[in-house]
């Protein structure tokens, strides 16, 4: 009754994201009864013994210079071998740019339906059931699994890691034949987005702006607020659409789905679209001169009143706390 | 070049979501159904393929109700040569079910490239272009942001967490779009007329046992009561109180 993680490693280093799968692991595994055990692809092993303290038993490690970039088809081949090893009842990826990709393709090799981007997993009831956000967040659907293993995906930032302090894992390696020669999709390179900051999905805090900016020019504002938060910028659509923030800073629908602690909005009118990506968030700060505006009905905080004067306040309020510490 | 690109019928995000009596899906009384926004991406750069080739044939492919006959018209109003209504009435299906007839139904077409949206916006779910890819055994790139064709080789470029990167595969392939791929055109009066004389098949699909099972869908939890802190500057210094002593975000 083993809880099987893909462990999502880039240049050598296993994601935070699978640290917070691996969390959610121990919790299924403590109700099943049953160890957790991981499995990675990669060159080298990124090391993984150290997962033993976010909570994986074991790890098993395919390895192959193949795997030195994302190679989705051989990944998927490796998954799917550990599947067929392990013979998990679930199987948890997290729902990033990987698995995302990812998952869909070990479901289809193992016939198995997958839910994705799920938000809450409940072990106990018969069968496990798991809650997913569908209709720009306006719903949750709930769905079970008629095969075993379960897959699943987890949203970024919403399952908790655990700390298991000394406690290290035990990696064996797992044989895998790769389809091909070699990727059929090959990674050519991979690119840094300008400036390097943090990915949206993976800050612990955002601070976006929207219409209500009036111009590019003001974003400084909002990128000194963020500097001051140690948070990453975000934008809205139709912000970006008018090309004062690139698209990678788009939260919602059709941006990205992000669930960090402190969401501040500046400007930005609450649009469902827009709501559907950062409703999950812990907390959230509206700063808005219209008090009717929707984003008031999702904020645990709001401030109502001119941006351009309330942002520069926040910002030296919080230097202010930064400073006396 | 044979292309197909996969279409899917959506509720309109604006819509007010009313859980049907079962409980379990949404009641499509009320409803105003609309195509879903990643198809367009993903329909566009087919047409700009078949023009930058100079031939070929776009081929648009819906599953779903009668209804997805409107979402077909608007593609082949857009330019798509023919289109193909796998026809399936009922409630939705799930994802793997649905890249099952989607697979069968793109296989026997001889496809050099083959279209998907990145997600459609009702389920959210992501999983249709990469299910079919692994179903259909072709290489396949997720939520691709830029595009290029030389010969049989496709490059391009997908946004992951703080990079991108860029992939290259040969023909044939699967691509799904991420907005920001192109600026969609829209249809031209002469399109929409010319969409009418096109055709559309009508395929009956036969679904097989399902994959996953629903079991309820309901309005989210409210999020508990927010509050104004208060207006303008004077409201600053007791927001960051909340936020570092009540929240203990900060
Ligand atoms: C299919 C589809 C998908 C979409 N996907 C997304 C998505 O992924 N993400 C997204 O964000 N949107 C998305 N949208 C667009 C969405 O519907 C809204 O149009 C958009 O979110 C509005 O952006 P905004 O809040 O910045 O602008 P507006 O709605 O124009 O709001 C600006 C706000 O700023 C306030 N304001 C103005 N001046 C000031 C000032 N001086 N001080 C304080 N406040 C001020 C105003 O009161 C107003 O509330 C999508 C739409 C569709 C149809
Ligand atoms: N019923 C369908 N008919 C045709 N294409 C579909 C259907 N369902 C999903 N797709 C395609 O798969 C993509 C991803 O959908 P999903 O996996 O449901 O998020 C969509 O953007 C469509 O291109």
């Amino acid at each position: 009754m083993s809880v099987l993680v893909f462990i999502e490693q880039r240049d050598g280093q296993v994601r935070p994201v699978s640290r917070e799968a691996l969390g959610e692991a121990t919790r299924i595994a403590a109700a099943i009864g049953g160890p957790v055990i991981g499995v990675c692809a990669a060159a080298k092993d990124p090391g993984l013994a150290a997962l033993g303290e976010a909570g994986a038993d074991r790890v098993l490690l395919a390895t192959s210079d193949r795997f030195a970039a994302y190679d989705a088809e051989g990944t998927a081949a490796a998954v799917e071998a550990a599947v067929r090893g392990v013979q998990p009842v679930v199987v948890l990826f997290a729902a990033s740019a990987m698995g995302k990709d990812l998952a869909p393709r070990v479901a289809a090799k193992l016939g198995i339906g997958l839910a994705s981007d799920c938000t809450k997993i409940d072990p106990a009831s018969g069968g496990l059931t798991a809650t997913r956000p569908v209709y720009a967040g306006k719903a949750l659907q709930q769905v079970r699994f008629p095969k075993t293993p379960a897959l699943l995906s987890l949203r970024p930032k919403v399952f908790a890691q655990v700390s298991r302090a000394g406690t290290s894992a035990s990696v064996e390696p797992l044989a895998v034949t790769l389809p091909g020669d070699g990727p059929r999709a090959r990674v050519l390179r991979v690119s840094a987005v300008a400036g390097g900051k943090v990915d949206l999905t993976e800050s612990e805090i955002i601070v976006s702006g929207g219409r209500g900016l009036k111009g590019p020019e003001n974003f400084p504002l909002i990128e000194e607020l963020a500097g001051a938060l140690g948070a990453t910028v975000g934008a809205s659509r139709a912000v970006v659409d008018a090309g004062w923030r690139p698209h990678h800073d788009q939260v919602g629908q059709t941006g990205k789905t992000v669930s960090p602690k402190l969401y501040v909005a500046v400007g930005i009118s609450g649009a469902i679209q827009h709501l559907a990506g950062m409703s999950s968030s812990r907390c959230i700060v509206a700063i808005n001169k219209d008090p009717d505006a929707p984003i008031f009905k999702v904020a645990d905080y709001g401030v109502v009143g001119d941006l351009f004067e309330i942002v520069p306040a926040l910002t030296a309020e919080v230097k202010k706390l930064n400073a006396h510490g | 070049m044979i292309q197909v690109v996969c279409i899917k019928q959506v509720a309109d995000t604006e819509t007010r979501v009313k859980v049907a009596a079962d409980g379990k899906h949404l009641d499509p009384a009320g409803v105003t159904w609309i195509l879903n926004p990643y198809y367009e991406f993903a329909v566009e750069q087919a047409l700009r393929v078949k023009e930058k080739l100079g031939a070929g044939e776009v081929i648009a492919l819906s599953l779903g109700g009668p209804g997805v006959q409107t979402t077909l018209r608007n593609a082949l109003a857009m330019g798509a040569d023919r289109a193909i209504h796998l026809r399936h009435e009922g409630a939705a299906l799930d994802s793997l079910s649905v890249s099952r007839l989607l697979a069968d139904a793109i296989r026997p077409l001889g496809a050099g490239l083959i279209w998907f949206g990145k997600q459609a916006v009702d389920d959210d779910a992501a999983q249709v272009g990469p299910m079919t890819a692994t179903l259909l055994d072709l290489p396949c790139v997720t939520a691709i942001a830029t595009f290029e064709l030389e010969g049989d080789q496709v490059t391009v470029e997908r946004e992951v967490e703080g990079a991108r990167e860029v992939v290259e595969a040969k023909l044939p392939a699967v691509l799904t779009t991420d907005k920001g791929l192109n600026e969609p055109r829209y249809a031209s009066l002469k399109g929409i007329m010319a969409a009418k004389k096109k055709t559309i098949e009508d395929v009956a699909a036969a679904p097989s046992e399902p994959n996953l099972e629903v079991t309820a869908l309901a309005p989210p939890p409210p999020r508990a009561a927010g509050r104004i802190v208060g207006e303008g500057t004077a409201a600053v210094p007791v927001l960051v109180k909340l936020l570092r002593e009540e929240a203990r975000v900060i």
